[in-house]
């Protein structure tokens, strides 16, 4: 029942929200929508806990032996709940942002956390990819209709990269559908499948670049800065805070438990991918004048680091990487709406023509502060647990044999992401003002609750992330044992 | 009455109310209002630990868990406080010297608005906290929340007065080269979490028998890259002279007494580790003297006050790394206790002199002020005497611990330490008598308003010149005084006694005599030269020893350089001309066949039909040929 | 006569059509060429089902007989091909006072 509601709500209201004339009313409906879907996701964790609650089957395309199987597990749970409290907080944080008819985009925006929703919660590998091409055309069009000035051009790149990848994934589904016992798209017959060494091999591909492009990985990233950029902001949070997950989760849920041999030899050339990308995507973040552009960055050189976690295949880094998955979300919203407010008050998101900040909108800089130093993984925030799980994880990992380099180097990320963000603050908040900055004024009530609503979440998962580890505690078993390759092939 | 152990956690707890009520109230609350309750905590802090300390005086420990702050699989981390003997003089020392920098600070930053006053009174008691949970964790990961809390007040509090771009810099200086040495601490935590699957001192202690020597030398390696960057060692050691930016109390209270011990702790804790791996040792030793005699030399030639007393920490904390790789651990942390004082102190003179200069900083503007500003005069003589280690002033017996440690180690350890001793004399004295003595260089203006400080910023002073003359007598030598050596037999249940004496008394006695002698000496020695300072342009290894033997220039042109040229190529050219014309390329070309298959729509019945027939042939051949 | 002659002739037939049709852009004369390809089509069938009906009249009486009511269908279709067809050139003569093809390229736009 849960799963139902979690998706049928945003997709209902989603399409009503679509003969809202009205800007204001539609405005509402659509808070008020995601506010409802926000308490069941939360009733999903306390009230409604039993099986019966959690899990729906019915009918679907029965002659392909698809049906709509919907199920929500501890990762789902988690996600589920990162998607619902994101939409609530986006809408509230660009309450004031306003866009030619509304109606249309709020309700694109549903249609998408409904698609997100479904991902997360699908059971049939059809299913889910159903969804996930539902959670990204509502984006297509978001970006193109709109985002900033190269949108165009921005929102064509971005659809290579994506469809490319969604149609190779549907390849690969359809193959593996094609080896099941029972010629069946349900997540246990993907699960049961087997395959020998070598198709597992060109599948991974198939099913990887399809998640490697949405996390992104290096070399597949270049559409996320552009499009981040490009993109109306409240779409940018929805891609960055949530839609990046939908690759990781991918990976988790239909990678590693339906390919374990692969993953297993893929393993060091995509850690591998993933490292060089954590360093580059850094590197190039440091020397970025455009927030957005470095946010999106950061946010690279993150997501690598879970990918490479993921690849390490132990209880600790995948825990971490489940965590991480959730505070990343929070973080880097935060850090949206930072940016957001930045732009529409001071009119420039050039880091090079801001400064002084810090004294005219003491508020800001203070709440934007905490939210950056979670983004660096300091302890006692919630990166932290997440990071440190993940590094551990790597540096403990039994499938690879480098190790010691995989960390040493994606721990150099930790060091230059430190100078990215403070370099960042040191040049928007610090310094003296000039002639944008003289003028500024600090932010509303509003925006104030919001960012309070993050900052309490990163302490709060910060100081207590054991309460987060304890929902994906048992998914995380077992994947781990279906991922084990160790009774397939006794010589490793 | 309940017992004191079983509070400890109001110990950090109320440092950090005092955070939470400071930050928050800032815009609503008076000033005295903010002092009072930035210093109370701090004070109660203090009383707590004194009471702990009475407690853990008898060789108790006690480990208090709270809750499981991560728990996944096998690797259980507890959020849990350890207090034992070496915790809880940490504890002293923090919240003690703490609480004395509090009280000053009330009057030092009192020309701050109410807000920034706010600001500054909470980010130090966050420290405190931070350095708090340091010195009190049980395991390496709370460690390590404190060693990183730490760092980040150190950052706030250098980057206080943020409209100053250059202090801003060197903020993110601190930070980053901090962050340097936290990947190597962490990077060790995972090993030793690979190699014991645990972090809690206590299991890793008595696990160590399951580290080979290889482990435990990178383990100890990387534990002190953590340490040589908290601490300010080679080659992480540039950060700590910038970070004079912050005010003079933050930079008595972090960047000389408490944080940069940080490390000293580190090591101190993990003896067990060390002792396994005689490379770390002699790593950490070669190391910390290295950068006591690099410091001092720096020291020698410059102007700023606060940078002489900075490289002057720099080369102190060798001194201890020193005494910790010669595996005197109990030395060092004596030195961490002595240093404190008298390096506080010293701080703390400075900053009531840079007030009564209003706000002047070089020591070639000062001269001839030990008559208007006795107090202070004779508070920072003090701290030069104990510093310099002239007996029976506390700096005496800590450096002579280390001094003798390094003799019974190596000969040639102890000479060098014996010259960056006689170093240490030469430079601080240089300072006072070019700032105190001879005539006056400044502004008429400054002169006219040389003034002494106010009680509350010379109270403190006296309070830590009576802790610097009496505070060495806690460790005195067992040559002196039946029974002494109180603080190694205190230190005893976390640093096991060296039960031999590898010298006699007589030459531990004349040791101490060489020693003070060079003290003495090189005190004459600066007397003789600086006692009418007259400025003059440095030359040859004088102009490399005030810029510092460059290794600023160095590093921005080997590591940070590099790196943004790197950066710029990534983002301008590799970026955009090779991923994205490999993606931008897919789509040109399926643009270009689209536009030349379009051609072939020219809209003229003829050639439609003469392409069907065509196919039609085709199709007709290729059924003809292919078909078996 | 052996069946290879109206083989032969047909295919003569089917491309004079089909180069009529290449060539010509009066689209009368295209028109024309059509239903003499669809000639050579129904002379083919007519042949086949001849030579069908020779081989299995035996066994059937009724042998090939579809061959033969197949090119009634065409002729059908043809008839009605033409009404239809003429009636166009007639509307684009009256629309561009021309009947010649390459007149006819609007498709491109």
């Amino acid at each position: 029942m849960v799963p139902v509601l979690l998706i049928l709500i945003p997709l209902l209201t989603g399409l009503t929200a679509f003969f809202i004339k009205n800007e204001r009313s539609v405005r509402s409906w659509v808070l008020f929508s995601s506010l409802i879907t926000l308490v069941i996701s939360l009733l999903g964790f306390t009230i409604l806990k039993e099986e019966k609650y959690l899990q729906h089957q019915s009918d679907w395309m029965m002659a392909f032996n698809s049906s709509f199987s919907v199920k929500l597990d501890g990762m789902g749970q988690l996600l589920c709940l990162l998607t619902a409290l994101a939409y609530p907080l986006i809408f509230w944080a660009t309450w004031r942002v306003s866009y030619k008819k509304a109606n249309n985009f709020f309700a694109l925006m549903l249609l998408a956390q409904a698609g997100l929703m479904g991902v997360f919660l699908a059971m049939d590998a059809l299913l889910f990819y159903f969804f996930w091409e539902l959670a990204l055309i509502p984006m297509y069009f978001l970006c193109s209709l709109w985002g900033g000035e190269k949108r165009i051009q921005v929102t064509f790149k971005f659809f290579i990269y994506t469809f490319v990848g969604s149609l190779l994934m549907l390849i690969g589904i359809l193959y593996v559908y094609a080896q099941t016992a029972d010629h069946s798209f349900d997540i246990n017959s993907f699960y049961k499948v087997t395959l020998s060494g070598k198709q597992q091999g060109f599948l991974f591909w198939l099913f990887f670049i399809a998640f490697a492009v949405k996390m992104p990985i290096f070399p597949f990233h270049t559409w996320q800065p552009d499009t981040y950029e490009q993109a109306p902001t409240a779409t940018t949070m929805v891609l960055s805070g949530v839609m990046v997950k939908m690759g990781v989760f991918g990976i988790f849920r239909w990678l590693l438990p339906v390919l374990p041999i692969a993953s297993f030899q893929w393993g060091d050339i995509v850690t591998s991918l993933a490292v060089t990308g954590m360093i580059y995507a850094s590197l190039i973040a440091m020397r970025q004048n455009d927030l957005k552009r470095l946010v999106a960055y950061s946010s690279i050189a993150h997501l690598g680091l879970m990918c490479a976690a993921i690849f390490a295949e132990n209880k600790s880094s995948m825990q971490g990487v489940m965590i991480q998955m959730f505070n990343h979300g929070i973080n880097i919203i935060g850090l949206w709406i930072v940016v957001e407010i930045i732009e529409r008050r001071y009119g420039t998101r050039k880091i090079s023509e801001l400064g002084g900040l810090a004294q005219k909108a003491p508020a800001l800089a203070i709440l934007l502060v905490i939210i950056a130093l979670a983004n660096i993984a300091l302890p006692l925030t919630n990166a932290f647990a997440g990071e440190f799980l993940m590094f551990n994880g790597l540096l403990n990992s039994a499938v690879t044999k480098y190790y010691v380099w995989f960390t040493a180097f994606a721990g150099l990320s930790i060091i230059l992401a430190a100078v990215y963000m403070l370099n960042m603050i040191r040049k928007v908040f610090y310094g003296d003002t000039n002639i944008i900055t003289e003028t500024a004024t600090d932010i509303t009530l509003n925006e104030k609750l919001a960012l309070g609503v993050i900052v309490i979440l990163i302490f709060w998962m910060g100081v207590y992330p054991q309460g987060l580890l304890n929902i994906t505690n048992e998914i995380t078993d077992s994947i781990l044992k279906k991922a084990d390759i160790l009774p397939m092939l006794p010589k490793y | 009455m309940q017992n004191a152990l079983e509070l400890v956690y109001w110990i950090p707890l109320l440092p950090l109310l005092g955070f939470l009520i400071n930050g928050l109230g800032r815009r609503y609350l008076s000033k005295s209002l903010i002092s009072i309750i930035g210093c109370s905590v701090i004070f109660a802090s203090f009383i707590l630990s004194c009471w702990v300390f009475m407690e853990v005086k008898g060789g108790n420990s006690h480990v208090a868990e709270y809750f499981n702050f991560i728990s996944v699989g096998k690797l259980i981390i507890p959020f849990a406080f350890q207090v034992d003997a070496l915790s809880s003089l940490f504890l002293l020392i923090i919240t003690g010297v703490g609480f004395i920098i509090h009280v000053y600070s009330t009057s030092y930053m009192k020309e701050e608005k109410p807000e920034h006053f706010g600001r500054y009174f909470s980010f130090l008691n966050l420290f405190i906290f931070s350095m708090l949970l340091l010195v009190m964790g049980a395991n390496y990961v709370i460690m390590f929340m404190g060693w990183e809390g730490v760092g980040l007040c150190s950052y706030l509090l250098i980057g206080y007065w943020f409209k100053n771009n250059d202090f801003n810099k060197a903020a993110n200086k601190a930070f980053i080269m901090n962050r340097i040495g936290d990947l190597g601490f962490l990077i060790a935590v995972f090993w030793l979490i690979a190699k014991t699957g645990t972090v809690t001192y206590a299991d890793v202690f008595a696990n160590v028998s399951k580290l080979n020597s290889t482990d435990a030398t990178v383990i100890t390696l990387l534990l002190f890259i953590g340490a040589a960057g908290k601490s300010a060692q080679i080659p992480l050691y540039t950060w700590l002279p910038d970070a004079m930016a912050g005010p003079t109390p933050v930079s008595a209270l972090i960047h000389a007494a408490t944080m940069v011990t940080a490390g000293i702790y580190m090591i101190a804790r993990s003896n067990v580790l060390y002792s396994l791996s005689p490379l770390s040792m002699n790593v950490v030793a070669v190391v910390g003297l290295a950068t006591a005699i690099l410091a001092a030399t720096i020291a020698l030639k410059q102007n700023d006050i606060k940078k002489v007393l900075a490289y002057s920490t720099v080369s102190q904390l060798g001194f201890m790394f020193l005494a910790l790789g010669v595996g005197a651990y109990s030395a060092a942390v004596f030195h961490v206790m002595t240093h404190a004082f008298f390096k506080a102190l010293l701080f703390l003179a400075a900053g009531s002199l840079i007030h009564a200069m209003s706000g002047e900083q070089d020591i070639c503007n000062m001269g001839g002020l030990s008559k208007k500003i006795k107090i202070t005069y004779i508070t920072f003589l003090i701290g030069c005497i104990a510093i310099a280690g002239i007996p029976p002033f506390s700096g005496f017996f800590s450096k002579d611990a280390i001094l003798l440690s390094a003799f019974e180690n190596n000969k040639i350890l102890y000479v060098v330490a014996l010259f960056g001793a006689g170093l240490t004399a030469f430079y601080m004295f240089r300072l006072l008598f070019v700032a105190f003595t001879g005539n006056f260089r400044g502004t008429e203006e400054q002169r006219h308003n040389v003034h002494e400080s106010p009680a509350s910023m010379t109270i403190p002073l006296i309070v830590l010149a009576i802790l610097s003359i009496i505070g060495g007598f806690v460790g005195i030598p067992e040559v002196f005084m039946q029974g002494g050596e109180k603080l190694n037999e205190f230190l005893a249940p976390v640093i096991p006694l060296k039960t031999e004496h590898l010298v006699s008394q007589a030459t531990e006695l004349s040791l101490m005599g060489l020693s003070t002698a060079t003290g003495v000496a090189a005190v004459v020695f600066a007397w003789f030269f600086f006692r009418n300072y007259k400025r003059s342009e440095a030359g040859g290894l004088g102009k490399i020893l005030e810029n510092k033997w460059y290794v600023d220039e160095l590093y921005g042109k080997i590591i940070v350089n590099p790196l943004n040229k790197l950066g710029d190529f990534f983002n301008s050219v590799f970026e955009g001309r090779v991923i994205d014309s490999i993606v931008n390329g897919v789509g040109k070309v399926v643009n270009y066949t689209s536009r030349q298959l379009r051609l072939l729509q020219s809209g003229q019945v003829g050639n439609y039909i003469l392409l069907m027939v065509l196919s039609m042939v085709l199709i007709f051949v290729l059924q003809f040929f292919l078909r078996k | 006569m052996p069946v290879n002659y109206y083989i032969f002739l047909s295919i003569a037939l089917f491309c004079i059509g089909i180069a009529g049709v290449l060539t010509r852009r009066n689209a009368i004369i295209i028109f024309m060429c059509i239903e003499i390809m669809l000639n050579a089509v129904n002379l083919m069938l007519v042949a086949f089902s001849k030579m069908h009906h020779l081989k299995n009249a035996a066994v059937d009486a009724t042998a090939g007989s579809d061959g033969q009511i197949f090119v009634f269908f065409i002729m059908v279709v043809a008839a009605a091909e033409v009404s239809v067809g003429l009636a166009i050139i007639v509307m684009m003569y009256r629309n561009i006072h021309s009947v010649d093809v390459n007149f006819l390229n609007r498709l491109k736009h």
